[in-house]
This record gives C-alpha cells, sequence and structure tokens, in this order.
C-alpha cells in the first residue's frame, strides 16, 4: 500500500464540498481521512452528524490519544488543534490560533507530514484564508502527495490559491477528480 | 525541521541538568512549541539550542517560560462551570472548609472564575484555592490579575452562558487597555509553584481542576497524574478535566464515577 492516510484542510463552504467527497468514499475504503474544518469553538457535534448522514464511513471527532484506524473518518474537535503523533495516534492542543484558527490545518498537516512522511496524501479545499498552505508544503516536502481544489470550482478559492502559490500542490482537481482519484486509491488498497 | 529523535536527546539533557521533565509530553505538540521558540529567537538547529540551553541558565529560564505557557480564558467551557454550580456546590458546602487545586492555572483566568463562583455561591470565605504551574512567569500575570480589556467581551458572555449571578464587569476595574479583577477575589488563593511531571501531592482537596493540562502529556504521565489527583482528593472528591480530557486510558478509571460526563466532572469514590 502507498499510503496510509489521507489529511484533508477546509474552510468556508467545506460542508458542501466535504459532504460530496465523504458520499463519494465506497465502505471498505481502508485509509483514515483526517479532516480539520474551521468551526465555531463552542459548536460540538453536529458537524459530525451532518456528514455522518452521508457517508458510508464511520465519522467522528478525534478524540485525545486515540489510535488511528483505517475506513474511519477523523474530524478536529471544535476548539482545539488537532495533532498527529508518530505512533499513529491523535493528541489535541489548546495552544495559540495559528493563521487565526483553532484548529488550524496547518497544525494537522504539519504533525500527519512529519508522522506519515511520503505515505500521506493532503487535500485542500474551499476557504476564505490562508491556513493549510504551509502544511501542504511541508507534506510536499516529506514526500506526499498533495492536491487542492480547483481554485475555479470552489465556492471560496482563497485557501486553494494560496496552497497552490506555494508550489507545493501537485494536482489541481475538481471536486470530482478528487473523489475518483480517492476510490482508486481505495480499490488498489482493497485488491492488496 | 528536527527530528524526534534529536528533540528526545534534548529532552533527556535538560531532565539532566535542570530537573525539568519533558520526556513524557506528547511529542508532536512538545515539538511544535520548540520549532516556534526556535523560530522566535532565530536558533537554526536543535544543537545550536541545546548548547545555548545547557550553557546558558537565563536562556532556559526564558525557553521554560515560553515552552510550558497554556492559553485559558475566563469561563471557559461554560456548561462546565454551570454543572458544578448545579452538581459540585452544594456537596462542597457540606465542609466547614473547602481546599480546591486548579493544577496548570496558567494565567489565572480559571482561578478566579472559579473564586466568582465560590463567591456567588457564598463559599468562598471558607475556601482556600491552591492556583499552582509549573510556570512562574504565567503565575505572576495570575497573581496580578490584570487582562487584557478585548478579551472582557468574550469573558462576560462566557461568565452568562455559565450561569453567573451577578453582572460579570462588577468584578473589576478597567483602565486604559487593561481590566483588574476584584482584588478581594484573592484573598482566598494561594498561587505556587508545582510540576506536576515530578512534583508530589502537598494536601487534600474537595476539588481538584486540571482542565486541557492532561491533553500536552503521553499516556505514561497521565496515568500518573491521575493517581496524584487520585491521592489528592478526598472521598467523595471531585476532579474536573477539560471537555476531550478523559480517564480512559489511567488505572483509576474505575476508582473515579462520572458525576458529568459531558462535562468530564467525576467523583472519587469512597
Amino acid at each position: 500500500m502507498q499510503y496510509e492516510a489521507i489529511v484533508m484542510g477546509v474552510s468556508a463552504g467545506g460542508l458542501l464540498a466535504l459532504s460530496n467527497i465523504l458520499e463519494a468514499l465506497p465502505a471498505g475504503f481502508e485509509l483514515p481521512v483526517i479532516i480539520t474544518q474551521h468551526r465555531a469553538k463552542d459548536e460540538r457535534a453536529l458537524l459530525e452528524e451532518l456528514l455522518q448522514l452521508k457517508c458510508r464511513l464511520r465519522v467522528k471527532e478525534a478524540d485525545e490519544k486515540e489510535r488511528i484506524a483505517g475506513g474511519v473518518v477523523y474530524m478536529a474537535p471544535a476548539g482545539y488543534h488537532l495533532l498527529v503523533e508518530k505512533d499513529r495516534s491523535f493528541s489535541l492542543s489548546c495552544d495559540p490560533l495559528v493563521n487565526y484558527s483553532r484548529p488550524s490545518i496547518d497544525v494537522l498537516f504539519e504533525t500527519a507530514a512529519e508522522a506519515y512522511e511520503d505515505r500521506l496524501i493532503g487535500i485542500i479545499l474551499t476557504g476564505a484564508n490562508k491556513d493549510g498552505a504551509a502544511g501542504i508544503a511541508t507534506i510536499r516536502h516529506r514526500g506526499g502527495m498533495t492536491i487542492a481544489q480547483d481554485p475555479a470550482e470552489a465556492q471560496f478559492p482563497v485557501m486553494p490559491q494560496a496552497a497552490i502559490a506555494t508550489g507545493s500542490v501537485q494536482h489541481i482537481f475538481t471536486l470530482d477528480e478528487i473523489k475518483k482519484t480517492l476510490s482508486g486509491i481505495g480499490e488498489k488498497t482493497n485488491s492488496l | 525541521m528536527p527530528d524526534m529523535k534529536e528533540i528526545r536527546e534534548l529532552l533527556e539533557s535538560i531532565r539532566f541538568m535542570y530537573g525539568y521533565d519533558f520526556t513524557e509530553y506528547a511529542e508532536a505538540s512538545i515539538k511544535r512549541r520548540i520549532d516556534y521558540f526556535m523560530g522566535l529567537h532565530k536558533i537554526y538547529s536543535l544543537k545550536a539550542l541545546g548548547k545555548l540551553l545547557l550553557r546558558d541558565e537565563a536562556v532556559f529560564e526564558q525557553f521554560i517560560q515560553e515552552v510550558t505557557v497554556n492559553v485559558t480564558e475566563m469561563f471557559r467551557d461554560p456548561a462546565f462551570y454551570k454543572s458544578l454550580r448545579k452538581h459540585v456546590v452544594e456537596r462542597l458546602a457540606t465542609y466547614p472548609f473547602i481546599k480546591v487545586w486548579i493544577a496548570g492555572s496558567s494565567t489565572g483566568e480559571e482561578v478566579y472564575s472559579v473564586a466568582i463562583l465560590l463567591k456567588e455561591e457564598g463559599l468562598l470565605q471558607r475556601s482556600v484555592i491552591y492556583a499552582t504551574d509549573i510556570n512562574q512567569r504565567a503565575l505572576q500575570t495570575a497573581r496580578e490579575g490584570v487582562y487584557k480589556v478585548d478579551q472582557m467581551k468574550t469573558y462576560t458572555a462566557n461568565y452568562q452562558k455559565s450561569g453567573g449571578k451577578n453582572t460579570f464587569s462588577d468584578y473589576y476595574v478597567s483602565k486604559y487597555n487593561a481590566v483588574l479583577l476584584d482584588k478581594s477575589l484573592r484573598e482566598n488563593i494561594v498561587f505556587s509553584v508545582h510540576n506536576l511531571a515530578i512534583d508530589k501531592s502537598f494536601n487534600e482537596f474537595q476539588l481538584i481542576l486540571c482542565r486541557n493540562v492532561l491533553i500536552y502529556f503521553n499516556q505514561d504521565l497521565q496515568n500518573k497524574v491521575i493517581n496524584l489527583f487520585y491521592e489528592s482528593l478526598c472521598p467523595f472528591g471531585f476532579l474536573g478535566l477539560g471537555n476531550k480530557e478523559s480517564l480512559l486510558f489511567t488505572d483509576r478509571r474505575r476508582q473515579f464515577e462520572e458525576v458529568d460526563k459531558k462535562e468530564r466532572i467525576f467523583m472519587k469514590a469512597g
């Protein structure tokens, strides 16, 4: 198996884009999908519940020290940064906002890149700020695959544009192309 | 970017040299903080940082102050305070003398929140709140009780949602861009240095709060600290954790009862 995990970063316009992608993941999908979506700090499980309605895989908030399992969609909890540890578990932090955000996409991407190195796929979707750009560069630097949603299609193009501007994005894809790529990777892992 | 093995070596030598033990901290966060410190001080390699820290105690002092500070706010997670009022206050009121430990009190916002709550419930006069942290500079801020005025809007909203009984502005005076919290709140607070990773129990408490501190520790250290809290609580004493923290991975999980599952309030079984 070439890849071990997928991280996604998304901000404004995220619910639609995420529903669209998660809906397409097949039931036997084997990789963990770890998502930082910017969200209000006191919102508790609403986002997970909404996305679960669309998704065949289990969708849950990432728990502190939880072992990361394949075929599960994990969301960063409101008000906390989500970090990936080298032993494939999560930790959380209340450190200061990064790019005006907590959870911050950069924090997830940079720690995941450190843990998974070249076995990671990083995807930046719609959003109105620049969080995730540094993270996508780190993933690429470590040899992982990097994808940004086509800004022409994104509801808010600023975030994918900022990622692309780092020069570290390998693929600029529409949501349909992202779905095809992910399902393809899912199938490949199924056959192994 | 420094790798984890080098970081571990650095943490080991810090422990050896200064007695501060970060070897059981969650790696990804401590590494991010070290990276941040290096960026801030334009230190470009972990080797250089190591040399500097081990040679120069003043730099080390600065390192400790900057790497261990936690962000907090007044009445953070208002529902937690609401639950304290609802589930814990009545039990506390049965004690003639109430001792509260706020472990990892950082810059003190939470300490004053608890003091306000106890005051409104008529318990502050017979309470002592021990506020401890590893970080002396944060403790000093806590002792002074001076905060930025631009936070007050959030804090006021939190206070109201937490079931506060008065007007929040009764508890501070503002001057220029700062607010000074009501000094009378401080009369029953003791601020002191305590390092959860190495220091022992120092009293027996009816209530211990340690919120959003355990998330920075690995499971072994979490387990040790929960043991420390267990030993420091009186029978039927209460423990409040951050709302993403749990006792799930600790040896003592069966010796605590859940008082409020969602708000992470537990009671030591008698």
